[in-house]
């Protein structure tokens, strides 16, 4: 049977409902929360600051790192806290999705850091961590050229879906499901893609079509954000 | 007295304060035509984009945005307040809220120095207002070689957003003259968040504090002049 309905009844077109929301974690020079329906993730950046060990400095450029961890609660059965394969690959992926938005020409020798940490997790963690890191590091104040918009494009059986949650993650009929994770700078300039699954050129090009215009939304959602802690401040 | 040296940086800054400020974000298009991109700010055709988050700040052409967050960067003529956090044979090792390391030489401070006994002067934990002599790729070099600077003793010492600063200043220090004459106590800002109050009692200085709070939470609320005053007011009568 081909995919005609969404599990969940979203639209092929419709994203989870977005929560975003700036400034949750005091202690940090900036922070996020970003939510794609019971997909949460936490992002605290820390810096420009000095960077240990002295010789990854670089004279030319502040550097930027990411660190990508799910907390020990967040699936349903209990995961081992602490660096695993799986984190440690989707924080290199997170880091370069973000690299190419960030300017830190003016901070040489330093070093930026960016923690995720995915308090509940139902498919697209790492969209959501790299939608949250992208406000943090606004909310930061660090310079960049444009803020990064993440989304998960599936293809169930035949059909493209946006934003997949985890019971389409799993689906098996048909030719079962592709999950291609992307980021986009502005929602222009594409900066990530990775893909998880079997696709057609064709398809791809559609799904990365999909990709932009769903990465529009999520910006609109993120500026308004940023926006809206202001006028907290201001109240 | 230190004041006086710091604010002549920001004056600028405060030239159009009363003007109704745009909040943009990363990527956002401040403006179209043929303005010039300022700091924080890039062009590309005839749209200026914003590149940090903060408030759009335009004068006559040029066109920048003021941040709102963001760590402190040292630039050389900062006053700042430091704090001791080692001591060396030639020196004090400081922390002054920045990336890079901060040491302030003996050779930098103006009266006479026992060498064997720098602690004399300056111990560790001690805070100190200095000026940033230099910036360098190894580290910061600060001077107490100028009016005012110098060990800061009793009051105390409280800490906000760098980029808060010329606000909580004030336009040609207004502000801070405002809270400093109603609360009755001696405040230094430093250009790197950190800020002296020393009253001749705690009462005026937690006010003092109170109202440097209120003054960095609320920093781009129109007409705040009129409110801190009206805050320190209510804070005189409990």
């Amino acid at each position: 049977m081909a995919y005609t309905k969404r599990f969940d009844g979203r639209k092929f077109d419709e994203t989870r409902p977005i929560t975003a929301k700036v400034g949750v974690v005091p202690n940090a020079d900036g922070s996020a929360m970003f939510a794609f329906g019971n997909t949460i993730a936490i992002a605290s950046v820390y810096g420009p600051r000095q960077l240990h060990p002295q010789h990854m400095q670089n004279p030319s450029t502040g550097i930027l790192r990411v660190n990508y961890n799910m907390m020990s609660f967040s699936v349903s059965d209990r995961i081992r806290p602490g660096p695993s394969k799986r984190s440690t690959e989707i924080s290199k992926i997170s880091e370069w999705a973000l690299n190419s938005a960030i300017l830190l020409e003016e901070y040489p020798n330093t070093v930026v850091d960016v923690h995720i940490m995915i308090q509940q997790a139902d498919a697209s963690t790492r969209c959501a961590g790299i939608n949250a890191a992208s406000l943090a590091l606004a909310h930061a104040g660090v310079p960049m050229k444009d803020l990064v918009a993440s989304v998960s494009i599936g293809k169930m059986d035949k059909q493209l879906v946006i934003d997949v949650n985890k019971e389409e993650e799993d689906y098996k009929e048909g030719e079962g499901a592709t999950d291609i994770a992307m980021s986009f700078m502005g929602a222009k300039k594409l900066t990530h893609i990775q893909l998880d699954g079997k696709i057609s050129s064709k398809e791809l090009k559609e799904a990365t079509e999909m990709g932009k215009k769903a990465c529009e939304k999520i910006i609109e959602i993120q500026k308004k954000a940023l926006k809206e802690a202001m006028e907290i401040k201001n109240d | 007295m230190k004041i006086e040296e710091i604010k002549e940086n920001d004056i600028e800054d405060f030239k159009s304060e009363e003007k109704e400020r745009k909040v943009v974000v990363p990527g956002e298009i401040i403006i179209s035509g043929d303005e010039l991109p300022g700091e924080g700010t890039r062009k590309d055709g005839k749209d200026i984009i914003a590149q940090r988050f903060g408030l759009v700040d335009k004068n006559e052409k040029l066109v920048k945005v003021i941040p709102l967050s963001g760590v402190f960067i040292p630039r050389r003529g900062n006053v700042i307040i430091g704090k001791v956090e080692d001591i060396s044979f030639n020196g004090w090792l400081t922390n002054i809220n920045s990336a890079q390391s901060s040491f302030l030489p003996v050779s930098e401070v103006p009266r006479f120095i026992d060498k064997h006994h720098l602690d004399e002067f300056l111990d560790i934990g001690d805070f100190f207002s200095a000026k940033i002599n230099g910036v360098k790729a190894k580290g910061i070099d600060l001077s107490l070689d100028s009016r005012g600077l110098g060990k800061l003793e009793g009051g105390i010492i409280i800490s906000i957003n760098p980029n808060k600063v010329p606000r909580v200043i004030g336009r040609n220090g207004s502000m801070i003259k405002l809270i400093k004459d109603s609360t009755n106590t001696r405040i230094t800002v430093g250009q790197n968040g950190f800020i002296w109050i020393r009253g001749d009692n705690v009462e005026d200085e937690l006010v003092a504090k109170k109202a440097i709070n209120f003054v960095s939470e609320k920093s781009f609320v129109s007409g705040l002049t009129e409110k801190v005053e009206e805050f320190l007011n209510q804070e005189k009568e409990k």
